[in-house]
């Protein structure tokens, strides 16, 4: 049993390593602001939830499983909420999104 | 081993951010990576907890969580109306 939530956990370790350090990959490599936005969001729903989730099986049934699950929905409630206000503010800030061919409007 | 690997990707992960963080083009950029970096330090703080075999740093993980969102919608409130007040500008930010 012990082994068995060992190996998920390794797994799910992986996976979430591997989804943070793409997303911060895309934060540097993505060609405007609001591409950047999705490879961040991605970095805060799914990587930082599969690393906080093998440390709750890491914990078992304790106290501790309990606060990593609360830190895991804050996590997933504000993600989202400073996403979105970031993107309206970007917009309102006047900043264009990329266009694969420069849009002429003049 | 487990959570040392986690700690070193996340904080390799956090390089990058504040690379994107120096680089920024726009002052949204510089935000989206800080508010990133927050995140990843909240995910640290847990990881550290478990690697010193003391997990009693998730309160502290959920204060940052707080404070992080916090400050990111006060920085955006800032750049989009000019201050903490109010809406100062009413043309810019109705849309």
């Amino acid at each position: 049993m012990a082994m068995v939530i060992d190996g998920l956990s390794w797994i799910l370790i992986a996976s979430g390593v591997f989804f943070v350090v793409v997303g911060a990959l895309g934060l540097i490599r993505m060609p405007d602001f609001y591409t950047r936005l999705h490879a961040a969001g991605m970095t805060d729903s799914i990587g930082a939830g599969c690393i906080l989730l093998a440390l709750a099986l890491q914990s078992g049934f304790t106290l501790v499983t309990v606060r990593l699950l609360l830190v895991w929905a804050f996590l997933l409630l504000t993600s989202p909420v400073g996403t979105h206000a970031l993107a309206r503010a970007a917009r309102a800030g006047h900043v264009e999104p990329y266009r694969a061919a420069p849009a002429r409007r003049d | 081993m487990m959570f040392a690997v986690a700690a070193g990707g996340v904080l390799v992960s956090m390089l990058l951010a504040m690379v994107r963080t120096l680089l920024g083009p726009t002052v949204y950029d510089r935000v989206l990576a800080v508010n990133t970096f927050g995140t990843k330090t909240v995910v640290l703080i847990a990881v550290a907890g478990f690697l010193t075999g003391r997990p009693d740093f998730l309160d502290l993980c959920l204060v940052y969580a707080l404070i992080n969102f916090i400050g990111t919608i006060a920085v955006l409130r800032f750049f989009e109306y000019g201050g903490l007040a109010g809406r100062q500008r009413p043309d810019r930010g109705a849309d």
